[in-house]
């Protein structure tokens, strides 16, 4: 019984005299070779050029600031509750007085860690933030000699200090801008 | 005054010795580049761009490859007969390079008024002797297979001496048509004969075919390469090779390439005749029409070498009793008839 009607029945006469000899086939096959031979080629050379992500793309994980390079991040913990891979923890603290140029809110992540061997990339982070702070950026997580170089620690996911470095922070943010 | 003065034998053997070294240098190089060509041709067909890192193009990506060959670790197995495993490879190498020596690479060039013939020796037995020199071939396959003392090697030495040797038979058959119509079996004659009547491609299509599949045969290339099928048969005869010896075993399969290469264009296409034009008509000189000769039997040879390269990366592997088949019950009746034809065809002209 044919459930599709794509099936397509295999071609079982025998090879006539042409195929049998083989060499007009070869011929053929040649002639699609070097058709080949002077094709574009697909290549990107890798480290000079690079293909454009896609403007959803979930890559490495970055900790927003705002406009004058405070953290955004209050260690309110939706992000760890959303994550179904169970890849980020974080320890809160309290802001002190006079430390108001460094902090949003009130409250930030003293310790915040990103385990990239447990993330699944899925966004949900991003999605369960409410303050702006995390997002999924367009690079992906480069290779390591160990395991503890996955677990990236505050200091590697945090953007460049838009009053410091403004050049690192727009590229840092890159398409997130846009979102 | 006084260096002229020298016994003319010496200036034979000095003659010699330098188109010795070039040769063998030229076939090095080319070698070496079409490990390079290889690489280039089979990324080009696949939509890739192939090796580019090393140098402008990737030019330097052979020196690369030798490099890393040379300092590679070299492993001679404890089990193995260790002389008759280090004299494999080299045996290779002498055969693939001996062949050579009666390729009339030119017209001669004219140095003092002494004609010095761009072929290390034109001897009688010319095409016989390559015959000879690629029959030896066969041993460096097999003493290493047999060295090695390994069973897969062994099995595979096994398998490419006899697919060898199978295919010397239709080669030679599809070779005596055109040995009848030049009536000699020196090089340069049957080039001489070429450069009057025509090419030999001409007279002999089917000759050219035979001889031209048999080639890929006895170069073990693709549809050919079972005694080294790198990926289904477990490396071939070549397994416990490494470092610079399975470098040798791999560069002289190249140089045979290129040599089996030289010997269709001067069997069947002219050797170093240029098509469609009287060259003697131009008047240059003696020595420019010497590179000019040069130049044109590298470029019918390189040819060659590019259509092996194009045919392998066209077309998968024969299977075996495919390979035995086309051998012996294929080619061998084909070359016969067209060797009857032939004589036939000769047989009538002389009458």
């Amino acid at each position: 019984m044919q459930l599709t009607n794509r099936a397509k029945p295999v071609d079982r006469r025998p090879m006539n005299a042409i195929e049998r000899l083989y060499l007009w086939n070869i011929l053929k096959g040649m002639m699609i070779t070097i058709r080949h031979f002077f094709k574009k080629k697909a290549t990107i050379q890798y480290p000079e050029q690079k293909r454009p992500f896609s403007q959803v793309f979930r890559g490495l994980h970055i900790l927003n600031r705002d406009e004058e390079g405070r953290e955004r991040c209050t260690a309110c913990g939706l992000c760890a509750v959303a994550c179904p891979a169970e890849a980020i923890t974080m320890e809160a603290a309290e802001r002190e007085p006079g430390e108001e140029n460094l902090y949003r809110e009130e409250k930030y992540a003293a310790r915040y860690e990103i385990n990239m061997l447990r993330c699944i990339f899925c966004g949900y982070c991003e999605e369960a933030c409410p303050k702006d702070a995390i997002y999924l950026s367009q690079t992906f997580a480069p290779a390591n000699y160990g395991r503890s170089g996955f677990i990236y620690k505050k200091q590697d996911l945090l953007i460049p200090n838009p009053v410091e470095d403004p050049e690192g922070f727009k590229k840092a943010q890159g398409e997130i801008a846009r979102k | 005054m006084y260096l002229l003065a020298i016994d003319p034998i010496w200036w034979l053997i000095i003659e010699k010795l330098v188109l010795i070294a070039f040769v063998i240098t030229v076939s090095m190089v080319v070698a070496m580049y079409a490990t390079y060509g290889e690489r280039k041709v089979a990324a080009f067909m696949q939509d890739r761009i192939g090796p580019n890192r090393a140098g402008i193009f990737g030019i330097f990506q052979p020196f690369a490859d030798a490099g890393k060959l040379f300092f590679k670790e070299e492993i001679i197995p404890v089990s193995s007969s260790r002389f008759l495993f280090i004299l494999g490879p080299a045996l290779a190498m002498i055969t693939a390079l001996l062949t050579s020596a009666v390729i009339p690479w030119s017209v001669p060039l004219d140095i003092n008024g002494r004609s010095v013939p761009l072929q290390i020796a034109d001897v009688d037995v010319g095409i016989l002797f390559v015959f000879g020199v690629v029959s030896i071939g066969v041993y460096g396959i097999m003493i290493g297979g047999w060295a090695s003392n390994n069973k897969f090697s062994l099995i595979a030495a096994v398998r490419g001496a006899s697919q060898m040797v199978s295919y010397e038979l239709p080669m030679g058959l599809a070779l005596l048509g055109v040995l009848l119509f030049a009536g000699d079996l020196r090089m340069s004659s049957i080039v001489q004969t070429q450069v009057e009547h025509g090419w030999n491609v001409i007279y002999q299509p089917l000759g050219f075919i035979i001889f031209f599949i048999c080639a890929l045969a006895e170069c073990n290339r693709t549809p050919f390469d079972l005694p080294e099928a790198e990926n289904e048969l477990n490396f071939g005869y070549h397994q416990e090779y490494s470092s610079m010896k399975l470098g040798f075993y791999l560069f002289a399969e190249y140089i045979n390439m290129f040599i089996s290469g030289a010997v269709m264009a001067v069997l069947f296409f002219g050797g170093y005749d240029i098509p469609f034009v009287n060259e003697a008509a131009w008047g240059l000189g003696q020595n420019t029409m010497a590179i000019i000769g040069f130049a044109v039997m590298m470029s019918k040879a390189l040819f060659f070498v590019f259509v092996f390269m194009w045919i392998r990366w066209t077309i998968p592997r024969f299977r075996y009793d495919q390979l035995m088949t086309l051998g012996w019950k294929k080619l061998v009746p084909l070359a016969l008839v067209n060797l009857i034809i032939s004589a036939a065809v000769v047989l009538w002209l002389k009458k």
